[in-house]
């Protein structure tokens, strides 16, 4: 299991366990962690799975994916140069104790 | 209806759209009771990947919309396994198959069903809509059997490439002489006919079925088509069955104006099922999509807590994932518009001098610009955006 902790707009944060092989996204989902939309299940269609990965964590979650970058143009809250889409983001053994931020609006 | 929020919100459909009305009411506040019913037994789930991922794949545990916890956390009364079997507009009940429940407002998400073309042995073809369907489906597939898909549409050729990919030989039959004709450019369908006939996929243009037996599919030529698995994915209709029998307007669906409330003023209709002004032209149309379905349920769910009720005004998006080719839509094209291909392979759909629709294949970047160009007010006309001048400034 790899650990994953949300923190929300308001500073309360939620760990949870995530499989090895499931995203960011389908983690918080599963989880009925707030805040993760996620309308199109994870096509990259839309930007509603938003997220912030913490500072100490964006080395290991890596670069954007093709067509990410694009994507979250059309996020509803601020994009920083630490916003990914959680669905892009594939839980692995290295990503144990992983910290994402929640953003204020996904819609 | 502004200020005066009903007691209870009844949906009928756990689809995209029924789940999100449900949670787009929490969302926004809305303190009355929410009903959600659906006559299926698992929780509500995502359709889109039955064609896709699930079908390849057969993993169950990321097709839930939502954890169970969240129908408890949201205080919305989830009803399995219920079928909803008429409406009583006089007393202001839905009468389902556990009972009768009470509304204040009703949102009908029934959304579509298989349309069954007159072709003798339709019973010897799978349908795919649910995922008990879909389930049925792979299980039929566990070994190699050959494969005639009968209709062209995006559900069809999904399910091509992924049982091709599995190694079944497949023959898709279509009656028109393209396939997903009502839905893209002549350009893009062409270059999805080489894409899967370069998988070793059979395409039968203008070839409708004449009968389905147990082994084999006829065609309209006459030729005996050996096969083991038979799909019937020859397009959708409304499910309009509970508001018609109630006496609501419809015609190619539930009849709504552009607020989505359809001819009784205490019941709204979302996504597949419902006829709606497209906000662009006006006409009456129905779209078959998560983006409809979701952004249908925003609209009245704001008008249903209080909100301003502003009319259903989203930039239209559409995708189709099929082997290494993602299909992207934005905007929303009716079948007779212009199409103009682009040298970067974009096309671009005009309803004389207005774009009404841009049609991608893997690119990302083209789709987002137009889909974010289509939500404001001023967007470059015909003359503008061919020139290259837009193109240019905008880069």
């Amino acid at each position: 299991m790899v650990k994953v902790t949300y923190v929300q707009p308001d500073g309360t944060e939620v760990e949870v366990e995530g499989n090895e092989g499931d995203s960011v996204m389908a983690t918080a989902i599963a989880n009925d962690v707030d805040g993760i939309v996620a309308e199109c299940g994870g096509s990259m269609m839309c930007a509603t799975c938003h997220c912030y990965v913490n500072e100490a964590w964006t080395d290991r979650t890596g670069e954007r994916h093709e067509g990410e970058e694009d994507m979250l143009e059309c996020a509803a809250a601020e994009v920083r140069d630490t916003s990914r889409l959680s669905c892009q983001i594939v839980l692995t053994p290295d990503l144990d104790g992983l910290r994402v931020q929640v953003p204020e609006a996904q819609v | 209806m502004a200020g005066a929020a009903p007691g209870r919100v009844v949906i009928v459909g756990a689809g995209h759209g029924g789940v999100q009305m449900a949670a787009s009411l929490r969302q926004e506040g809305y303190a009355g009771e929410v009903v959600l019913v659906s006559g299926e037994p698992d929780l509500p789930y995502q359709r889109p990947p039955l064609s896709k991922a699930y079908l390849k794949t057969g993993n169950e545990t990321a097709l839930p919309l939502r954890p169970g916890s969240f129908f408890e956390k949201n205080a919305i009364d989830l009803r399995l396994d219920t079928r909803a079997e008429a409406i009583d507009r006089a007393s202001g009940e839905v009468r389902t198959s556990r009972g009768r429940i009470g509304y204040d407002h009703l949102v009908l998400a029934t959304g579509a069903r298989n349309l069954r073309p007159p072709v003798p042995g339709l019973d010897n073809a799978h349908g795919l809509r649910t995922l008990a369907d879909a389930r049925q489906m792979r299980e039929a597939l566990s070994e190699t059997r050959r494969c005639v898909v009968i209709g062209g549409g995006f559900i069809g050729l999904e399910f091509a490439a992924v049982a091709r990919a599995l190694g079944h030989p497949v023959t898709v039959v279509e009656a028109a002489s393209r396939p997903m004709s009502r839905s893209v450019s002549a350009a893009i369908s062409d270059r999805f006919v080489d894409l899967h006939r370069g998988m070793g996929t059979v395409i039968e243009l203008d070839m409708p079925a004449s009968a389905v037996e147990a082994d084999a599919v006829i065609l309209g030529d006459g030729r005996n088509l050996p096969a083991d698995f038979v799909l019937l994915a020859a397009g959708v209709e409304a499910d309009v069955d509970l508001a018609r029998e109630a006496g609501l307007d419809c015609e190619n669906g539930i009849r709504t104006d552009a607020l989505l409330r359809t001819s009784d003023p205490a019941i709204s209709a979302l996504g597949d099922c419902a006829s709606f002004p497209d906000p662009r032209t006006g006409r009456h149309v129905r779209s078959e999509c998560v983006q409809a379905a979701t952004d249908h349920a925003r609209t009245i769910a704001r008008r249903l807590s209080g909100g301003a009720g502003d009319a259903y005004a989203a930039v239209p998006w559409f995708w189709s994932d099929q082997a290494e080719y993602k299909l992207q839509i934005a905007g929303l094209a009716y079948p007779s518009d212009d199409s103009v291909e682009t040298p970067d392979g974009a096309v671009y759909r005009f309803d004389g001098q207005t774009l009404t629709a841009v049609e991608t294949i893997n690119d990302a970047k083209t789709h987002i610009r137009f889909r974010k160009l289509m939500g404001e007010t001023a967007v470059p006309d015909r003359e503008t955006l061919l020139s290259g001048a837009w193109e240019l400034a905008s880069t």
